[in-house]
């Protein structure tokens, strides 16, 4: 057995430190280690995008990439959405507009949501289905998580309006 | 899909890189990107038992004119070419291109070294780089060497960077004024290999003769292909559509494909001639701008 590699991490906001053989995928590490299993693995090929986490702010796809890889590095899945009991603005979209039946690509949908957002927040129509076009959905059609996202980018960009508009006010 | 056991190494200096490849010569792989070489060992078809993880070396990132080139880092990643201003004013071919490479995540990781040192003739940038005329900059123990793209791609998988050579940067000559290139590629879906693409650059003189054509394609041999005949057949004429339709025969005519899943053999040299088409036109009016 190859020697084992220390492997230390930030996963939403938490140290981790774990000694892995260097073979172990970052999915894995992320599942069977760390027991973080909203990150799903769909197609364990690299084209469908469950697994889809971001490392270092960068959506990634953690079936085609070794922890060891990871070493140093900042990882948010989708454990990491929810602040304080409350459901991102993504989240919150994603079950207002119906973004998913069966749910198994959301969690990878979401983060690579999360990603565009985080450098577009008025996204178009065209936008969001670029941004997602590493992601495979089989049940909605593509429809309905494109308004989930730009209901989170509107909701987003309200909820940054309103300390101007109290201002305003005064 | 676990890949078999491997030794992982770190190197941070690119001789320290070099010494590691050279001590486990073949049993070494380079990691970079990975965006190919994991799924190849999630399958076992690469099973090496020594991984050069060349990430954590610095200085190897970057994408800036130099000296008369524009100069691509070894460890650029698709998603910052994609991003580079430079290449979003200035070489749309590569924009082209690096948008058209797998998916989002992928374009992350993935880098256009790695794209072209894979030696994948369904890969997309060594097309492009046929056409725009590249240099491919390759480090090892003696220092490093220049080698013309025209003689980088040897055989299916294989190219002329030799055991314990790390691609350290991509060299393209900084086109001159009127010049302009496009890249098009017919996809089944995104993220998805080319049934096949053709890349062309070309060059006009003041009064709209063409002085320099490149044309690549891609996926429709076994290594990419420089269309020579047809890039010859554009010297000092204006792009005009017979000449055009006549270097798109040309350069169908130097594919090799052959009938997979993406199509038959004959419908993919019909599309290279489509696309030639398409890529020249599309080339001459950003060169007229």
């Amino acid at each position: 057995m190859a020697k084992k590699q220390l492997v230390r991490v930030k996963v939403n906001g938490r140290d981790r430190e774990v000694e892995v053989e260097p073979r172990l995928l970052l999915i894995h590490f992320i599942r069977e280690i760390l027991q973080l299993t909203g990150s799903h693995i769909g197609c364990d090929t690299s084209h469908c995008g469950a697994c889809t986490v971001l490392l270092n702010g960068k959506t990634v796809k953690s079936c085609t990439m070794f922890a060891v890889q990871a070493d140093g590095g900042e990882i948010m899945t989708v454990e990491g959405l929810m602040k304080d009991g409350q459901l991102h603005p993504l989240q919150e979209g994603f079950k207002e507009e119906h973004g998913l039946q069966c749910g198994f690509c959301t969690p990878g949908m979401l983060m690579s949501s999360y990603a565009l957002l985080q450098h577009n927040a008025k996204p178009s129509e065209e936008d969001v289905r670029w941004g997602i076009s590493g992601n495979l959905c089989r049940c909605t059609g593509y429809q309905n998580i494109v308004r989930a996202v730009r209901f989170a980018a509107n909701k987003m960009a309200t909820a940054e309006k309103k300390p101007e508009m109290a201002e305003v006010a005064k | 899909m676990i890949p078999p056991p491997f030794e992982y190494l770190r190197p941070s200096t690119i001789p320290e890189a070099i010494k590691l490849l050279q001590q486990h010569g073949d049993d070494a792989k380079i990691l970079s990107g990975g965006q190919s070489l994991i799924p190849m060992m999630k399958l076992r078809i690469a099973r090496p038992a020594y991984l050069v993880d060349i990430n954590r070396i610095a200085g190897l990132s970057y994408v800036k004119e130099d000296g008369g080139f524009l100069k691509i880092g070894g460890l650029t990643r698709e998603a910052e070419l994609e991003a580079s201003p430079l290449v979003r004013s200035k070489y749309l071919i590569l924009l082209d291109t690096a948008h058209v490479i797998a998916d989002p995540q992928v374009r992350n990781l993935a880098t256009v070294a790695g794209n072209l040192a894979h030696g994948d003739p369904a890969n997309d940038h060594p097309a492009t780089m046929l056409a725009l005329g590249a240099q491919i900059v390759a480090t090892g123990a003696r220092g490093e060497r220049v080698i013309p793209i025209e003689d980088f791609f040897v055989t299916l998988f294989t190219t002329a960077l030799q055991q314990g050579e790390i691609l350290t940067e991509i060299r393209i000559p900084v086109p001159p004024a009127h010049s302009g290139g496009a890249y098009f590629k017919l996809e089944r879906k995104v993220g998805d290999f080319a049934t096949a693409a053709v890349a062309a650059q070309v060059t006009l003189d003041g009064s709209g003769n063409v002085l320099r054509a490149g044309i690549g394609l891609t996926n429709v041999g076994p290594i990419p292909i420089k269309a020579k005949a047809a890039e010859d057949s554009l010297k000092g004429k204006k792009l005009e559509t017979a000449v055009i339709a006549q270097a798109a025969q040309l350069a169908a005519d130097a594919s090799q494909p052959s009938s997979d899943l993406r199509g038959p053999a004959d419908y993919k040299k019909g599309l290279v001639r489509e696309l030639a088409k398409r890529a020249l036109s599309r080339a001459a009016e950003r060169a007229a701008k």
